[in-house]
């Protein structure tokens, strides 16, 4: 898939409510997410994380301004692109605070779930399942319940879920809060490596102290306004090879 | 695709079976009050097929012998068998009353007949017919009477030489078979003190207790003891004459009422259970609703508890008809382990009742195609709740 320019936010805003009660939630974000990149969005609450993260989402829809995701304006001046939830399904991944994997469905088929719903046959999208899972190393709980799994094992699955269907977007949020600093790096790790191979755009909300130096770039959000600063790019690869690319032949 | 009703129900499958042994209970009542309108029916329909009579000829003016009281003298079944297409003309009577064997006692209907002719008991499953002009009878299995036992009605005591089966009024009683002679005495023979009183009075009474005319006392006061009356006279009509021609007949030149098999039927299910089926539907119609709410209740709660994984599926883009098909599908499968439960239920504590309770197969599909409606309709809160919630609240913030 062409990921084309990974995410490109330009004067984005976002209004609540009407007449003396509007609220400028956003006023005018500018960002940008090469593909390949993993970028950090801080900022306090309150200061329009979430709703900057919706926005880019495709859950609600932004005032004014122009969004890009890989390679396709989703939102120009008042035009939106008509099918949310498809846009949803095949270009943006999710990662969310706590997993949320569905409990009545196995590792495996919680993963496998994005491709079926894209129309993939089961068995395609149960082989690409295990690839990811394998990729993430917990192909050994395949066939377990998502219940059974650690904390740690069910953020990895969540992140295999993400990558299901090869997004060029994937929007994290907080997904490293629930976790110890070992794990959280971990999973940082895994993301890191995730967007380099896939040449995915990563936009990593956080409030997390631990995993804030392992962005070589992070969005300041303030006043629902975005302000560029550099990361440190701390090395976290822990001089381990980086997963296997999952989409390509061994 | 994978079905995620399948998957869920399999997940929670002891919250399933639960709620759908408890539902299942609450259809088997269903079917069964089902089954109790159709047993009534039946009763009613083999009431008329065990009588053996093509016409009921009763008291002009009524709905008897079942569904009114109707008495015709004794000897007129003489007159009936003179008109064209009669083949047969048999007086019966019926009277439901306590027929004691022992300390206990049943609720039966003492039906008399005379043997060998309409009104009589089909078939037998044990013992004979009645072949002794007195103080024999026959009864219905429901009454738990056995051959040789000695059961007594009014102030005679009869043997039980046969047993019958499914030989019920349509009140669901059964029957209990005596001879006519018997049965008139039985309904219409006052007691001792009646008697006495009834004489005493005819003795004070100067007209019937006329010094110069002797023997009349006596006459007046035999007239008034003996009973010549019946209920109904069952007419079984010559082959090749047309029962409804028959019937006009009778009406016209006897001045009598006679009812067809038809209209008989029409009487009993018509007119004799109409309110009782009333009472049935009205039940039908609650239980149907109960119903309903539980569904809508147990698919809206289990729907509620997975408000955060309907969001997240929201969210990474599944339709909104998937999640309502997850729901339907997950609400019908509720109403069919609810259906096999019900029907295994009212299966088997059917027999358990003391009315016959009659299950037809059709009932029973038309149950289940009612259940699965219901069902369909009932989830269609818990498909609105669904499709309300907001993918961005798995976003959070």
């Amino acid at each position: 898939m062409d990921q084309g320019t990974g995410i490109r936010i330009e004067g984005l805003w976002k209004r609540y409510g009407e007449g003396g009660a509007a609220m400028d939630a956003l006023k005018g974000v500018d960002m940008t997410v090469a593909p390949g990149e993993v970028v950090g969005l801080i900022g306090p609450s309150g200061s329009g994380k979430t709703t900057l993260l919706k926005c880019l989402g495709a859950v609600i829809e932004p005032t004014r301004g122009r969004m890009t995701l890989g390679g396709e304006v989703i939102y120009d001046a008042g035009w939106k692109i008509k099918d949310l939830r498809t846009l949803r399904r095949d270009r943006i991944g999710f990662i969310f605070q706590a997993p949320y994997l569905i409990p009545f469905l196995s590792v495996t088929d919680n993963v496998a779930l994005l491709p079926m719903l894209a129309g993939q046959p089961n068995d395609q999208a149960r082989e690409r399942a295990l690839e990811l899972l394998q990729a993430m190393d917990v192909s050994h709980r395949a066939q377990a319940e998502p219940s059974s799994l650690s904390g740690g094992e069910q953020q990895r699955v969540a992140i295999a879920r993400a990558l299901a269907n090869r997004p060029p977007v994937i929007l994290a949020d907080e997904p490293t809060a629930p976790l110890d600093s070992e794990r959280a790096l971990t999973v940082m790790r895994i993301l890191h490596d995730m967007a380099s191979q896939y040449q995915t755009a990563i936009i990593v909300v956080t409030h997390d102290e631990k995993i804030i130096p392992t962005f070589k770039r992070i969005y300041r959000i303030r006043d629902g306004q975005t302000f560029e600063e550099a990361g440190e790019g701390r090395d976290i690869s822990n001089g381990q090879e980086p997963s296997k690319r999952v989409d390509q032949p061994a | 695709m994978i079905s995620l009703a399948g998957r869920d129900i399999l997940h929670s499958w002891s919250k399933f079976v639960l709620t759908g042994l408890g539902l299942g209970l609450l259809i088997g009542a269903t079917l069964t009050m089902a089954g109790v309108y159709r047993g009534m029916v039946d009763d009613a329909e083999v009431l008329l097929q065990n009588s053996g009579a093509d016409l009921w000829v009763v008291q002009k003016d009524t709905l008897g012998p079942y569904a009114e009281p109707s008495s015709l003298p004794d000897d007129l079944y003489r007159g009936l068998l003179g008109l064209p297409g009669v083949a047969q003309a048999a007086n019966v009577t019926y009277l439901t009353m306590q027929v004691r064997k022992g300390d206990t006692d049943v609720r039966a209907m003492v039906v008399g007949f005379k043997p060998g002719q309409p009104g009589a008991p089909g078939f037998l499953t044990s013992g004979r017919q009645i072949t002794r002009s007195h103080f024999e009878a026959v009864a219905d299995q429901m009454t738990r009477f056995k051959v040789g036992d000695r059961i007594r009605i009014r102030r005679q005591d009869y043997t039980v030489v046969g047993i019958t089966r499914r030989m019920v009024s349509s009140g669901g009683d059964p029957m209990v078979f005596i001879p006519l002679k018997d049965a008139q005495e039985a309904q219409f023979l006052k007691d001792n003190d009646a008697i006495l009183a009834s004489r005493a009075r005819n003795a004070a009474n100067p007209a019937f207790n006329r010094p110069g005319v002797p023997g009349l006392l006596d006459a007046v006061n035999a007239s008034q003891t003996s009973n010549h009356s019946v209920n109904a006279v069952l007419v079984r009509v010559a082959e090749g004459h047309d029962p409804v021609a028959v019937a006009q007949t009778i009406r016209r030149w006897k001045h009598l009422q006679a009812y067809d098999r038809k209209e008989m039927e029409d009487i009993l299910i018509a007119k004799l259970i109409a309110t009782a089926a009333k009472q049935i539907g009205m039940f039908l119609a609650i239980l149907t609703l109960v119903s309903a709410a539980i569904v809508a209740f147990i698919i809206y709660t289990l729907t509620l508890g997975k408000i955060r994984e309907i969001a997240v599926l929201k969210l990474i883009g599944t339709q909104n008809r998937t999640i309502a098909s997850m729901i339907l599908q997950q609400a019908l499968g509720l109403g069919v382990i609810g259906f096999l439960v019900g029907k295994i239920a009212a299966t088997l504590w059917a027999p358990a009742f003391p009315k016959y309770v009659l299950l037809l197969p059709g009932d029973a599909a038309r149950g289940f195609v009612a259940m699965m409606v219901v069902c369909a309709l009932a989830s269609t809160v818990a498909i609105r709740a669904a499709l309300k919630v907001d993918p961005a609240t798995a976003i959070g913030g």
